[in-house]
This record gives C-alpha cells, structure tokens and sequence, in this order.
C-alpha cells in the first residue's frame, strides 16, 4: 500500500524523489480522512516552498486541509489535472492524484522523514487513538 | 401567555419528571448573586389588539399621505400584493436555512432561481444567494478584489453613495486596504483623466456606481478596459435595480455588488434589504456568501444543495472569504417572485415608466427660472437640478404642503451646494408631478 | 413499522420558473403611463441601452402563485413543529409582528426622510434600544448591524477604537474552541489575530490557565455564555476580573440569550460589550436564511465609539438620529439597520413584558425535560447542568457505523428537523438540541418518542438510519458533485 521508496510526514504528505526532482502528494490515509475531494489548490510553478510550509489546501465538501511541503524546493509542475478530476487523489492518491512537483534544494533533506515502515506503524496509532 | 403551549400542571409534570423541586432548581449554574430577583422593568406585556394600538401610533407620527422625490440608495416602486401573500406562508417565512436539503428544496430552489436571475439582470456568469444590503455587499467586493490581485489599495468614484464609502471605510482602515477617491467631471460620470497608470499600477479595484449617486450612469465597458490596462479589476455597484430593465447591463464589470431593494421591496425606514454579488465563475471560490448548486440524488432526482461552503465561516473559520452567515433570504425570494411578476416584458415596460416619467419631471422643473439640470451624463430615473436658493430652505417649505423634496447634496459634497437630488419612478401620477413642480415655482417665486 | 408524527403525504413535481416561461405571458401589469412616452436609445444614447433579457421568465400571476407555493410544500417550518437546532433558537414568530410592520406609515418609510416626519419610526428604534438595555443590563447600544456577525465584528471594532485612543489596539482576541465559526471570521475582519484557547475537560473556559493567556497582546476574550454547549460559564465573573485587571475587553456572543433573559442580565457578571440575535432571542423569522439584526450592547466606556448615527431622545422628547459622534468607529451599514426587524423585535418583547422571564423558564425546562429522558440512550459528553440546551454525542451509534448525521437524518421520517450536528467541534459527533420554550409537552414527549425509536433502529436495522431520509421528495444529494462541478444558474440550453 504505501511504497517503500516514498517517504512521508506526519501530516500525511508522500514525496518521491528521482534524483533532484521531487514528487509530491497526500496519502492514502489522508484521502480516506478526508473523504470524496472536490476541489485543490495549487501553487504557482516556480513558487518557493521550504518544508513544513503550506503551500496549498484540499477541500472534500465539509472539509479544508492545508498541504504542508515536505521539502525545501522550487515548484516546476502542479497536476493540471486534478483542475477537471480532483478525486484522482481519492483513486490514486499515490500516483495519478500527485500534486506538485519540486526541484527539490537539497534531497539530502528527505532522509529525516518517514520511510514506508515507520509512516504505517504511525498511522496505526493513530487508528487506535481515534476509535478509543 | 399566549406563546407558551404550557399549562401550569404541564410544567409541574415536568418538573417532576425531571426530579427538579422547582424551575429555580435549574438555573442553579447562574452564581447566586446574578440571578435578578424582581421582574425586568419593562413595557407590556401587550395583547395582540394593543400591539396594533402602538404600531398604528407610531405609523400615525411618520409620512403617511406625504409625495417624495427621494430616491438616493432607496427607491419607491410598485408591489403586487402576490409576492407579500407567498413571502408570509409559513413554510417559507419561518424556516431556517437549508442545511437539511433534502427538507428545504422550496427554499433552495427558489435561490437558484435568484442567482439566476441576478446573473441575467447583471450580464455576469453567478451570482450569490445575498449580502445583507448593497453597501456591505459593495465592502466585501472590495475585500474579495484584494484576495484576487493581492493588492491593497482601491480607487473609489465620489459618486458612489456617500454611505455605502463610508462603509467601506470603516471595514478597510482595520485591514490595511488604502481607499482613494476620484473626483467626477461635469457630466457626472468618473473623471477618467485622474486614472493614471501609476495610480492604477498597485490598484485593486476601481470602484464606480451605476446610475451612481447624482443617477448617472457611467460609462463602463471604457472603465473596465482603464481597470483592466492597469492589472486592476472593475467593480460597479448598482442601488436602483430597475435600471437594469433598460440599461446595458454592467457586463464589462469584473464584480457587481448591488442592492436589490428596487425589486419590489418596502423601503421600511432603511431595511431589511437585499444584497448580491454577481462576478465572472472564474472568481466564485472567491466570492462570500452562500450559493445553490444544482445536483442529483441517488435515484437522479434534479435537487438544489448548498455548496462550496468550504469558503464559508462555519468551516473555514479565521480564514473564511467573509464572516457572514444569517444573509436576506426571505428578501432574495421577494425578489425573485417580484422579478417573475413582472417578467422579461414587463420589467422593461416599468423601466420605460421611469425614464418616461423622469424625463417628465426634469422638463416641468426646468421651465422655473433659476432651476437647470447639473450634469451632463444620461440618467435614468434620478436627476440632479440647481436650484436658485439653499434646498434645505426649499424643502421646509416643501414640507408644509406634505412633500418630502430633494435630497440636498450639500451636506455630503461641499462643492454642490443648491444642488437637489430628484427622483421620480413609476408611482409618481402626473398630477402629482404637475403639483410638485408647481409648488417649487410658487416657493421659489416667494421672496425668503 | 410505525413512525410517529409523520406519514408519506403527496406533494406536486415542479420544475423552474424558467422552464415553465413562454414568450407573451405576464404576470404583472401596470398602470397605464400619463406623460409622454421616451425612446430609450434617443434619451440614454444607443450604447446605454440593453437586449432583451435572455432567458428572463415570462409567466402568469396564477403560475407564479402555484410554483411557488409547491416550492413551499417541500419545506420545512416552525409552523410545522419543532426545528431542535442548538443554538439557533428556531421559537415561534408570531403573526401580529408581520401585520403591524406591513403598516402604511411604517413600511414606507424612507430612510432619508427627515426626523420630523420620522418620529413614529424613531421611537420605535428607541423603545426597542430601551427594552434590550433593560433585559441585558448594559449602557447604550447600537441597533445597526444587519446580523449576529456583523455585531460580533462591530463589537470588536468598539473594542479596538477604545484600545486605540489608549495609545494600543494590542494584536489578538482569544477565542474558545467551541465558538461559532463567525467568531474567528470576524477577529480577523477587525485586523486581530485569531488565539484559539482549549476548553477544559468540563467543555467551559480554562480559567485556571486563562491568566497566563491574557497577555498584554490581547485585545479581548470572545465568549458565548451558555457556551455552545448549553452549559453557564460558572466563573465568568473571575473570567471577567482578569480580563480587566489587564486591560482587556470581556465580549459576549449572545446567541444562547434565551437562556438568560429576565433571569440574569451580563452586564452585571461583568460583560464589556455584546451582540443579539434578534431572530434567535427575539423571535424575528428566519425566512431560510435571514434577516437577521445583530444589535450590539456597551458599557458606558465603549459608548463614544459607537456606529453612527446614534437614536436620542431630545430634552423635549422629540426623537432624532445623532451624528455628531467625533470617537464613531463609523458606519457598519447603510441608514439605520434592519429597521423591519427591529419592529418586528419591538413587538414580541411588548408582548412579553417583564413575562420574558417565563420564556426563559419554559426554554430551560424543556431543554431539562428532553435531557432526562434522552440520557440513557445517547452518549452525554459533558454532564454539567444544562441550560437551554443540551449536546449528546453519536458514541454509542458508532460502533454500528452510525453517526449523527445518520441519526438527524432519520429524525427527518419522524416528521422533525434535525438537531444541530457535529458543532461544536470539542464534542466528536455532536448531537446539539435547542427546543425552545415554544414547544408543548407533546411536542418534546414526540420529539423524545423519535429519538428513542431512532436509537432502537441503530440496533436492530442500521441500515435503515443509514440510508435515511427514505420519506422525503428527494434522498441525500450528492454534495460532492455539487461541489466538484458547481451548476449555480439555469441556462436557456440546459
């Protein structure tokens, strides 16, 4: 489910990074808290995110999370098509649902998150706290 | 009391099933030396025939049987008695907002039939479902102008009505929005030569009311593209909605933020209006306020939700488009059933009343010597005329005779002293006109 | 399977307005013109003038009085029974108040008319001011807000002006978890920062820590009292101490004043500043969605500040509207407010008197009486007494997958409008009911019979809370492609 060469935040943002360009996206377990997404809004390319900064929001109907940068980075791409099909992020929140794309600083930065392991361990705490 | 459903042993079985001693018992939480010993000092308690007693008292004090040529932000049109017997059944009248849709589709349908309609009338893509009134309405446009350019100043046409400007004042020195005024020309429409692409440069908006305070109307399309060269967006606000059965409408505008008042609803001293903000769809997630959307239910029924309520106060909270909740709906569906009274044709035949009997006026008043028209520009029911001699003179003796004269314009613009402010719509009868006119010359004639 | 108040009733299919309309059909005619008709392209110029209006209806009287109508047969009413929203106070409005504001004398009245031939309406506006200052024992007032967030935002701009002329505005108002979302809409609108300050484990304010809150920074602490959910603020004279020992405003939200009314007035435990909602309290209609008239109420230190114009008696007892106010924060609105729906709040509190206390007392018992006979079914999170009204939780329906969603909307086939869910936001699936003193004991001994039924199916046939409402003209709409996609207008093609 959550893939091994991701890593993610404990807000629930993936990043993938292919060698200095750097993918990013909420996870399957913020989609489902979420519930069915209607509307995303996007960063400017060229915009400069530093990681934990906000830089955009998902909206399902009752609903508004803000989208925090995993990374320190310059965006060199949004998701144009989550403008016609924002449930792509319910469907595949992992690949066709990305967001944005960063150059990323310093890729170095990503080995401090969560690897696939350590993110599935955090949810289901998570879990447990909220049917508690 | 007859709004209490209780009798005295209905309360006492309550009490008891509850296993209080006495309702004192159940306000135990308020600290003891809060809680009022002796009944509140106040009027009443009154039977229905005495509360008519005292409204019928105090209507007797105002200007029942009184002629008016007010018009200012505020106009007197005729209403059909079907639009006030539908707004008073209860099903519409004492219901809440439609959050349960499925329990309110009366209400939400006739909303989107009001945003359709202010859409139609403004030429733009959407419109809202209400603001309280066109002056907050015309405040959070500028609010909205400023999250869409970033930008933080507005440019402000002085003849825009001086109270919806001062609205606007008290909103923007609390969050740094700088407003700028621009003076008008002769004609009294914007003077276009003060727009200068500095000025325009860091502009959020310009902001201009058509037919503006003096009622005439501006010249749009040319402002928007002024706006437009500059980076800045076009708003226009509009008091007298019935303008809008004749005069293009404000298209070219980036926003409209009016006041529907014209559309069939009492003047009553100042409110409840109607307010609505009408823009291009691109800007909705923008705009304050609720919308009816149209959807399906799981059988493909056509039903009405509220929708896009993440811009809205109860979810987004301190980042919210506005703070508004409670809005002018009751206000909206008088609108709307006024609106489809009149009709496409017959909103255009009210219109041509007014013009008619406007251009009526202006002509009778001009014949008394001394009094000429102001400004150049077209108007559309309102007019602005110099008078020979202070207004506020000639209007105290208006008054004797049981007519509320000119608004004077002196007050709120020093530059414009006798100048008088007439309205004349379609409830003015020629006679009426003629004894008005009359009456002016004879005044005018008498020396002070 | 038998529900209570309600059966399936038939109701007529009706489409819009627009698509009902034909060319050559009016619903409205006027009087003929008697002064010479006018070319709009000659008079106006031709650039002036517009096209027909596309798509605009042209209908009959009689078809405008039958659409209409059905549009009002598939809503709900107070006029119909009870509407359990918390915090809302959805009370009876009462017919008188829309006979006597209908007036010839009152309803066509021009706002700027002048103040001789006003005073009927100025007093109106006066007495009214006379009767709120009364009830909630503070100084003066302003009756100009057009709603409760327009009041809330013109309070804290009294706040700020007065903090001003001190030499500093500070930065922040401190605001419960448990506000109202117009709460922290409005801080920011009045340029203050939103603190959101955690309720403690009793839902109330954290006076104990709330010394530590109120810094030098902090303008005022914005507090409803009953707190949303329903319960008083014991320590609110304290909570008030420390506010002022630091210089700091104490504003109230009052919404749930129909807890209060004739039974205790704020301005005496400590309240600076407040705002009423007129149709919540004061039995003003809802009309789907407003008016509304947010009056707000000040002590005297905050009076100067107050929107202009202000309504003032004279010495010789004429009424008039002051503007001469230098300190005005300035207009909040045009003219002088919702002047229909202050008549309309004039008109029940005459019809009440110094009886408003027994509206109070009807409100609290009903809200106690429905409490009592709910407990044992439904989660109550917080057991502090209630006030007039009371918030359950969906603890007990979730492990059957049930929440309050589900719950109000099966509430909809027992013939009543859902409590108010999830809000406030400290109570996870919260179930937030207002009855109001409106409601007889038959009305809550159904309202309680719904409930416990609607309990039952959560444990017997889930399925059918569910998927609820199964009775009403439409099922759950789909909110998200409303959402998505948004249709916010009929077009001539669709």
């Amino acid at each position: 489910m959550y893939p091994n060469d991701f890593r993610y935040t404990k807000d629930h943002e993936w990043v993938k990074a292919d060698g200095s360009v750097g993918t990013i996206g909420i996870t399957d377990y913020a989609q489902a808290e979420l519930g069915d997404v209607v509307f995303v809004e996007l960063p400017k390319v060229g915009t400069q995110l530093k990681a934990g900064q906000s830089f955009g929001t998902v909206e399902s109907v009752k609903a508004v999370s803000e989208i925090f940068s995993p990374a320190t980075g310059e965006v060199t791409e949004t998701n144009a098509a989550l403008a016609d099909a924002p449930e792509k992020i319910n469907k595949d929140p992992h690949g066709a649902g990305w967001i944005v794309k960063v150059r990323l600083a310093d890729p170095k930065e990503l080995s401090g998150l969560m690897d696939a392991a350590a993110y599935q361990a955090y949810i289901a705490e998570k879990s447990k706290e909220h049917s508690a | 009391m007859r709004y209490l459903p209780k009798s005295p042993s209905e309360r006492q079985e309550m009490l008891d099933a509850i296993g209080a001693r006495s309702v004192e018992d159940l306000f135990q939480s308020i600290p003891h030396q809060f809680r009022l010993r002796d009944p509140l000092p106040l009027p009443g308690p009154l039977s229905e025939a005495e509360i008519i007693q005292y409204f019928q008292a105090r209507a007797a004090e105002n200007a029942r049987g009184y002629a008016s040529c007010l018009g200012a932000g505020v106009y007197q049109h005729l209403r059909s008695v079907v639009a006030d017997a539908l707004v008073q059944r209860g099903e519409f009248l004492t219901s809440y907002t439609p959050y349960q849709a499925e329990f309110a589709q009366g209400t939400l349908t006739a909303i989107f039939e009001f945003q359709t309609l202010m859409s139609q009338l403004t030429g733009q893509e959407v419109a809202n479902a209400s603001m309280y009134d066109g002056s907050t309405a015309l405040t959070e446009a500028v609010l909205m102008a400023e999250r869409l350019t970033g930008r933080h100043r507005v440019l402000v046409a002085r003849s825009v009505h001086p109270e919806y400007r001062q609205v606007l004042a008290t909103y923007a020195k609390n969050l740094g929005i700088q407003v700028e005024e621009i003076g008008f020309t002769e004609s009294g429409q914007l003077d276009r030569s003060a727009l200068k692409a500095e000025r325009l440069a860091d502009a959020a908006a310009i902001v201009v009311q058509s037919p503006n305070f003096f009622g005439v109307l501006e010249e749009l399309p040319a402002l928007a593209d002024a706006a437009h060269a500059g980076g800045s967006l076009l708003i226009t606000t509009i008091a007298e909605g019935v303008s809008l059965g004749i005069v293009r409408p404000p298209a070219a505008a980036d926003i409209v933020a009016m006041d529907g008042q014209a559309f069939g609803i009492a003047p009553s001293y100042g409110g409840p209006y109607v307010g609505v903000i009408a823009t291009h769809e691109k800007f909705v997630r923008q705009m304050p306020g609720r919308l009816a959307g149209q959807t399906t239910d799981a059988a493909g029924r056509r039903g009405f939700v509220l929708t896009l309520a993440t811009r809205e106060q109860h979810i987004r909270r301190e980042k919210a488009t506005s703070n508004i909740c409670t809005n002018e709906a009751l206000y909206a569906l008088a609108a709307t059933i006024h609106l489809c009274l009149l009709g496409k044709e017959g909103l255009r035949e009210l219109a041509l009343q007014n013009l008619a009997k406007a251009r009526f006026a202006q002509t009778e008043l001009e014949k008394i010597p001394g009094v000429r028209r102001v400004f150049s520009g077209p108007t559309f029911n309102e007019f602005t005329l110099e008078f020979p001699r202070s207004v506020k003179l000639i209007n105290a003796a208006l008054l004797r005779e049981k007519i509320v004269g000119p608004l004077a314009l002196g007050t709120q613009y020093p530059e414009l002293t006798k100048r008088g402010l007439v309205c004349v719509t379609e409830t003015a009868p020629r006679t009426e006109i003629e004894r008005f006119a009359a009456a002016v010359r004879r005044i005018l004639e008498t020396p002070l | 399977m038998t529900t209570g108040p309600a059966s399936r009733h038939i109701s007529r299919d009706e489409g819009l307005i627009f698509e009902k309309s034909a060319p050559g059909k009016r619903g409205m005619e006027l009087p003929p013109l008697d002064v010479p008709p006018v070319d709009p392209a000659a008079t106006l110029g031709s650039a002036f003038v517009r096209d027909s209006i596309e798509g605009f209806p042209e209908v009959s009287e009689i078809e405008v009085i039958r659409h209409f109508t059905r549009l009002s047969s598939w809503n709900y009413a107070i006029d119909l029974g009870m509407y359990p929203l918390g915090s809302c106070t959805m009370k009876y409005n009462p017919r008188v108040n829309e006979f006597v504001a209908r007036f010839e004398g009152l309803a066509s009245e021009h706002p700027q008319q002048p103040s001789e031939i006003s005073q009927g309406c100025l007093r109106i506006l006066y007495d009214l001011q006379q009767c709120l200052l009364a009830i909630t024992g503070m100084d003066a007032a302003t009756l100009q807000p057009a709603a409760g967030a327009q009041g809330e935002l013109t309070g804290l701009l009294l706040i700020r002006a007065c903090l001003e002329r001190q030499g500093n505005a500070r930065k922040k108002v401190l605001i419960p978890d448990s506000a109202h979302g117009t709460n922290p809409a409005s801080v920011v609108i009045a340029g203050y920062e939103v603190q959101n300050i955690k309720s403690n484990e009793r839902g109330q304010i954290d006076t104990d820590r709330l010394r530590e809150f109120v810094t030098d920074d902090v303008a005022a602490l914005m507090v409803t009292n009953p707190s949303t959910l329903g319960v008083f603020e014991e320590r609110i004279a304290e909570i008030a101490q420390i506010l002022h020992e630091r210089g700091a405003f104490l504003y109230m939200d009052g919404a749930n004043m129909n807890a209060l009314a004739g039974v205790t007035r704020p301005g005496d435990f400590g309240v600076d500043v407040m705002h009423l909602n007129l149709h919540k309290t004061f039995s003003t209609p809802h009309g789907g969605g407003g008016p509304g008239a947010g009056p707000v109420l000040v002590k005297q230190n905050l009076e100067p500040f107050l929107p202009l114009p202000v309504v003032i008696r004279k010495e010789n007892g004429q009424y008039a509207l002051d503007h001469n106010r230098p300190q005005s924060i300035g207009r909040v609105r045009a003219y002088c407010g919702n002047f229909g729906v202050l008549l309309r709040a004039l008109a029940y509190t005459l019809a009440y008197g110094p009886g408003i206390r027994q509206a109070t007392e009807d409100a609290v018992l009903n809200a106690n009486y429905i409490r009592k006979h709910l407990e044992g079914f439904f989660d109550l999170p917080y057991s502090l007494p209630s006030m007039h009204e009371v918030v359950f939780s969906d603890a007990r329906q979730r492990s059957q997958g049930v929440h309050t969603m589900d719950i109000a909307k099966r509430l909809i086939d027992y013939g009543f409008h859902p409590y108010t869910t999830a809000f406030p936001l400290i109570v996870p699936g919260a179930m937030m009911i207002e009855p109001t003193e409106s409601e007889s004991k038959e009305e809550c001994d159904l309202f309680i019979g719904a409930m416990r039924s609607i309990a039952a199916e959560v444990e017997s046939n889930p399925e059918l809370v569910k998927t609820a409402p199964q009775s009403t003209r439409v099922g759950r709409l789909d909110e998200v492609a409303a959402a998505r996609k948004p249709v916010l207008r009929w077009r001539p093609s669709s």
